[in-house]
């Protein structure tokens, strides 16, 4: 049984198409990150499931009732926005139960819901305060909160952590998966952060123009990348391009010729046009010339504590190299690359798409 | 709290106060505002003097002799006409012109803003251009067709009349003021009212209002003092005995009968001014504060 379930959605802003024909089945219990650069639509999406933008066409389906048309209070779910929009004249206590007496419930229900809510996300001391006397974390928890007590399958996060400072940003992004892990809800999770798409999704749907570009889990995401634009907005620090044509399964810029051998995927054609993708983490590098690898020239290099990045130049077109902090390659000497090629992504120009 | 117990001396360095700019600034302050103030201490001055003492000619001098009978006779024994019941009768018919048409307009042009602001219906574009147009027709070009109109329902020379035509003039100008400042809350929060289930009188009264007092402050000091000081309204839609407070205190100052009494003419000019003067004193921070936040975004 799908929770979620979104068919041919469109919306147009006027003559802009915002979102074309957009399809979806989001499993119960699944967290789902829609993912994508600011303008992609997912924002837009989100308003759409939760029923404050009306949709030009198409039908969604929440626990397999159609609710195209339904007020957002009766679509049985909650949401938590970017900057809080906790109502500031009430205390913490009158947030949360503001949608339970629209609800009509009584005085024990709601005080047994904001009970279980502040234990959960530990926020009963703060329970007689205004949002003002909160800090941004506590505020987030509370409007996370006001999403808790409404007691719905479906979860709405709409950025819930672009205000947030790093540090306090990560503490709660461990919280928002402890919560999924303990509530098993359905929540979809719109940010532009990939890294916490990686680490909170059971699958990302990236997005572009208004377009799931590729739909899968973090994984797949990250190694198969279905088309260029995935495959260079998702990972930190992203992936090296080179170009170059293919012939016989042999990938060829200038005079380097790379074998692919072992490639994940058909690079048997011949193109004339294609761009080779490597993650730094899927190049090694050696001072000494190993069978198969192909020289390069050090440019410079980025410590990043844990690790760093070797920058080189391999056949004049530059490519980023992941190498453990300690080892040291001067500027302008000269490296040997071992690559990857069965974790390595080859794109046709012609479509932008993975071969 | 900055630990100031530092040694040395702190801070940008002193300014000498009777420096040459101080001297030529505050002088001109002091200039303009005695140019300012002088209409209002011959006013007072006269309002408190005597006929024979106005006749000596000396507009400045102080008071020999302090009355106040000239308030008392502005108040409650002025004639206008056959009508000898002072300016009581205009303050008591203003107030009750005053009070329904500041709130109905109020009530009517907050949900209009709030409306268009937040509810996005179908040609609001439409509708509030054309409400905006409405503050730039002239008056007059209004004047006759809107007698014709409440002729025509009965509501010509009633204060009911007057009431309505306050409330329609008064909408354009406080429906933008209202639009502006429901547009400069943030969108979220309307959302997260949509999704906790307040529908649009819920989000209206429980979410909006009580966010929105300092535009409500504007709104009515912009009203009482409109209101108020309306003249030309008052003496088109109304007849003598509901006369606002305006109109009867032209008629006591420009009656052409008997002696010019300019002790009574002073008290009662200042009487009438009294009401708006009262509530800039009482609100005035609100009100900047409500301009701050309202009229400026657009």
């Amino acid at each position: 049984m799908s929770s979620i379930s979104i068919k041919d959605l469109k919306l147009n802003f006027g003559a802009v198409e915002v979102l074309k024909d957009l399809t979806i089945d989001v499993a119960e219990g699944e967290f789902l990150v829609l993912l994508g650069p600011s303008g992609c639509g997912k924002s837009t999406l989100l308003n759409c499931i939760a029923g404050l933008l009306d949709v030009s066409d198409g039908q969604i389906f929440i626990n397999d009732k159609n609710v195209t048309w339904e007020e957002p209070k009766d679509r049985g779910i909650g949401m938590v926005f970017q900057s809080y929009a906790l109502y500031p004249q009430m205390t913490v206590e009158g947030n949360l139960s503001f949608g339970l007496k629209n609800a009509g419930l009584s005085k024990s229900d709601i005080a047994q819901r904001i009970k279980r809510a502040s234990e959960i996300l530990q926020i009963e001391p703060l329970l007689k305060r205004k949002p003002a006397a909160l800090s941004g974390g506590q505020r987030q928890r509370v409007a996370i909160g006001r999403a808790l007590v409404r007691d719905v399958d479906v979860f709405l996060f709409d950025e819930p952590l672009s205000n947030l400072d790093a540090k306090l940003r990560s503490e709660l992004r461990v919280e928002i998966k402890r919560l999924h892990a303990r509530l098993e809800n359905t929540m979809i999770y719109v940010t532009h952060d990939q890294i916490e798409a990686l680490t909170l999704a059971d699958r990302i749907a990236v997005m572009k123009g208004g377009i799931i570009q590729q739909l899968a889990d973090p994984r797949t995401i990250y190694n198969k990348p279905t088309n260029l634009f995935v495959a260079g907005f998702i990972g930190s620090p992203s992936m090296s391009f080179l170009d170059g044509s293919l012939s016989g399964g042999v990938f060829q810029a200038g005079d380097l010729s790379i074998p692919l051998a072992g490639y994940d995927g058909d690079a048997s054609g011949t193109l004339s046009k294609v761009k080779l993708g490597l993650r730094p983490e899927h190049i090694a590098v050696s001072t000494n010339a190993t069978p198969g690898s192909v020289p390069a020239i050090v440019d410079v290099e980025e410590p990043m504590g844990s690790d760093s990045l070797l920058w080189v130049s391999l056949g004049g077109q530059p490519v980023s190299v992941r190498i453990e902090p300690e080892v040291r390659h001067p500027r302008g000497s000269e490296v040997y690359l071992s690559l990857d090629i069965p974790k390595a992504s080859v794109f046709d120009m012609e479509t932008e798409q993975r071969l | 709290m900055v630990d100031i117990a530092l040694s040395g001396p702190r801070g940008p360095k002193p300014r000498k106060r009777f420096s040459r700019r101080n001297i030529f600034i505050y002088g001109t302050l002091i200039v303009v505002a005695l140019y300012y103030l002088l209409p209002l201490y011959v006013m007072i001055i006269t309002s408190v003097k005597g006929m024979p003492e106005i006749r000596l000619g000396n507009v400045f001098a102080p008071p020999v002799e302090i009355t106040f009978e000239p308030w008392v006779k502005a108040w409650s024994e002025a004639c206008t006409g056959l009508n000898c019941e002072g300016l009581s009768r205009g303050f008591w018919n203003s107030v009750r012109i005053l009070i329904p048409s500041v709130i109905v307009s109020i009530a009517i042009a907050s949900v209009n803003g709030y409306a268009l602001a937040n509810w996005r219906f179908k040609g609001a574009d439409v509708f509030f251009t054309i409400l905006i147009f409405g503050a730039f027709v002239p008056y007059q070009v209004m004047l006759y067709p809107i007698v014709i109109l409440l002729r025509e329902v009965g509501l010509y020379g009633s204060l009911t009349g007057l009431i309505i035509v306050h409330t329609i003039f008064g909408m354009p100008i406080l429906t933008l003021l209202f639009r502006n400042y429901f547009t400069s809350i943030p969108e979220e929060l309307f959302k997260a009212a949509r999704v906790d289930g307040a529908g649009f009188w819920g989000i209206y009264f429980r979410i909006m209002l009580p966010m929105s007092l300092p535009i409500f402050v504007v709104a009515m000091i912009l009203q009482v003092t409109g209101i108020w000081n309306d003249f030309l309204f008052g003496v088109v839609y109304t007849k003598p005995e509901y006369y606002p407070m305006t109109v009867q205190l032209n008629n006591i100052v420009n009656s052409v009968q008997g002696v010019k009494e300019y002790n009574v003419n002073m008290a009662a000019t200042i009487l009438t001014g009294l009401v708006p003067l009262v509530v800039y004193f009482i609100s005035g921070k609100l009100f900047v504060r409500g301009i701050a936040a309202g009229a400026v975004k657009g």
